[in-house]
């Protein structure tokens, strides 16, 4: 039962990840994400870890995901066309996408051998229930063992978020 | 063969069967009484000719809707279009999902009925029953989770109706939703630390007796009376309703974002609205006001005080809509951002420096 439904998920999660790629209209891009998103929310409870699967849901697909579509239906993005110009050469060009062509079998080649050295863990079965103290420890970890990553990642977002106000600001004429 | 099915799991679909039938009648019963308290309000008398008192006017009003004609616009997106109003009551129905109504139930009095056991062999129940559809143990989040995901219904269903009335609509909702979900979600974790648990069942349980005898040890009470206020207000611009109703504002909108639903896609609409005031009304009623805890009666009939707890709740919700005229957009937006999240993070602050120096 486990199996099949591992074997669900990740169908659902690694189909709906290709789609989004591969959809011209963003929308779709949109949704077919936050549904990527819930079959690995589904992996997670397989794995006996359901606080990570509410936060993927609530973090990812309804607050992140939601600010996606907002912004999507504000700009009424019908459907992406190919753009074409300098800056589109300087992407898509044909030197760029040799490079793209390499880099992507890097990356395929260093997959294969990942997963060739890979140990498998347990299946966690979905009878044992898991601690209640799940939530207490990860909060011991993220604040202990992990304070500072944690800090530095939340000091990398505030970045993130002053650049994009300075970026949008409009300079008073 | 068959060894799975025990008299638990028999009782267990019981259980969810009754809470799902009980949602859509509660549904149906909430729009009668929203248009009788409406007329009350407005000195005038309501729905009264469809059965005593009007009370078959719901069920009128589902056959005409089931009769109706499935309308849908040319430039739609087609897939979209059909998929939004079913995002929209699926989430509904799922967030009640984790909801409990009552205290574990041993329903082991069954089997003294006369004839139960010679017909069935049914002499008990090796545990008592969880009257909620699903005991999850992060039950919180869940309900949390599936709420933000309603917010998707509202949002396609603005996006694909291809109209800008509709357009509009979704974009205010998304906006409206985004804004309130954090004082929303604040208010929750101001519980959360108070009862150290994630679990509903455990929160409610935690609320049990009194203060001083007589006052009831209601977080919504004492300590978190403003945790209660915020969440009141976070809950009903969570469910898009009056004050807060800007994502369906008729004299601007004509309907908003279901403007282009017809039949029965606009009555799931109808269905999810009235079902998330529901749910809101019961998670205020486990969190707040603990839940199925109540003087005079046994525990095993908690699931009384439960439901009269959430009726006066959602009586004031209506009370609230047709006594208060709509905010401004800006209002709306400046009273989530400037008020009600600092409010929100003050009483979570609060609340923590309680937790950490008092021992709560």
């Amino acid at each position: 039962m486990h199996a099949l439904l591992f074997w669900i998920f990740a169908a659902v999660a690694i189909v709906a990840s290709l789609l989004v790629v591969g959809q011209r209209n963003p929308m779709h891009s949109v949704l077919l994400l936050i549904g990527s998103f819930g079959a690995l929310s589904g992996l997670y409870v397989l794995l006996g870890a359901p606080f990570v699967a509410a936060i993927q849901i609530i973090i990812y697909a309804g607050a992140i995901m939601v600010l996606f579509l907002f912004v999507v239906m504000l700009l009424n993005a019908a459907s992406e066309d190919p753009v074409t110009g300098y800056h589109a050469r300087l992407i898509g060009g044909a030197g760029p996408r040799r490079l793209g062509a390499v880099l992507s079998l890097g990356l395929a080649i260093e997959l294969f051998w990942a997963l060739r050295n890979l140990q498998t863990a347990p299946l966690a079965s979905g009878d044992q229930q898991p601690p209640a103290t799940a939530v207490y420890d990860i909060g011991l970890r993220l604040f202990q063992n992990y304070a500072f990553a944690f800090e530095a990642t939340s000091v990398l977002i505030l970045v993130a978020m002053v650049g994009a106000i300075i970026l949008a600001r409009r300079e008073r004429a | 063969m068959l060894s799975f099915i025990t008299p638990e799991l028999i009782f267990h679909l019981g259980i969810i069967v009754a809470a799902f039938f009980a949602l859509q009648i509660a549904a149906a019963g909430l729009v009668y009484m929203e248009r009788k308290v409406a007329g009350l309000i407005q000195q005038r008398y309501g729905p009264y000719l469809v059965g005593p008192l009007g009370l078959l006017q719901p069920l009128a009003d589902i056959v005409k809707l089931v009769f109706k004609e499935e309308l849908r616009p040319k430039a739609a997106d087609k897939i979209l279009f059909y998929l939004a109003p079913i995002l929209s009551a699926t989430a509904a129905f799922a967030a009640f999902a984790v909801v409990p109504f009552g205290a574990d139930t041993d329903f082991s009095w069954v089997a003294k009925i006369p004839f139960v056991t010679s017909l069935t062999g049914f002499t008990g129940l090796s545990h008592p029953i969880h009257l909620a559809a699903a005991d999850v143990n992060v039950g919180i989040l869940v309900i949390f989770a599936i709420t933000s995901m309603g917010v998707y219904g509202v949002v396609l269903a603005g996006w694909a109706s291809n109209s800008k009335y509709s357009l509009l609509g979704g974009l205010r909702s998304s906006a409206q939703m985004i804004s309130y979900e954090l004082a929303y979600g604040l208010a929750f974790a101001s519980v959360i630390m108070m009862a150290g648990s994630l679990s509903i069942r455990e929160i409610v349980d935690q609320q049990a007796g009194y203060w001083f005898g007589f006052i009831p040890k209601w977080y919504g009470i004492f300590p978190q009376f403003f945790g209660f206020l915020i969440y009141m207000i976070a809950g009903i611009a969570e469910t898009n309703r009056a004050p807060f109703d800007f994502p369906e504002a008729e004299q601007e909108l004509v309907a908003g974002y279901h403007t282009e639903y017809s039949s029965m896609s606009f009555a799931l609409f109808f269905l999810a609205e009235y079902i998330n005031m529901v749910t809101v009304a019961a998670v205020a009623t486990d969190l707040f006001l603990g839940g199925w805890h109540g003087p005079f009666l046994p525990e095993w009939l908690g699931w009384i005080w439960f439901f009269v707890k959430v009726f006066l709740i959602l009586f004031f919700y209506i009370w609230m809509r047709w006594t208060l005229p709509r905010y401004r957009y800006d209002q709306l937006m400046e009273f989530g951002w400037k008020w009600l999240l600092p409010a929100a993070v003050i009483n979570l602050l609060v609340t923590a420096g309680f937790v950490i120096y008092l021992g709560w």
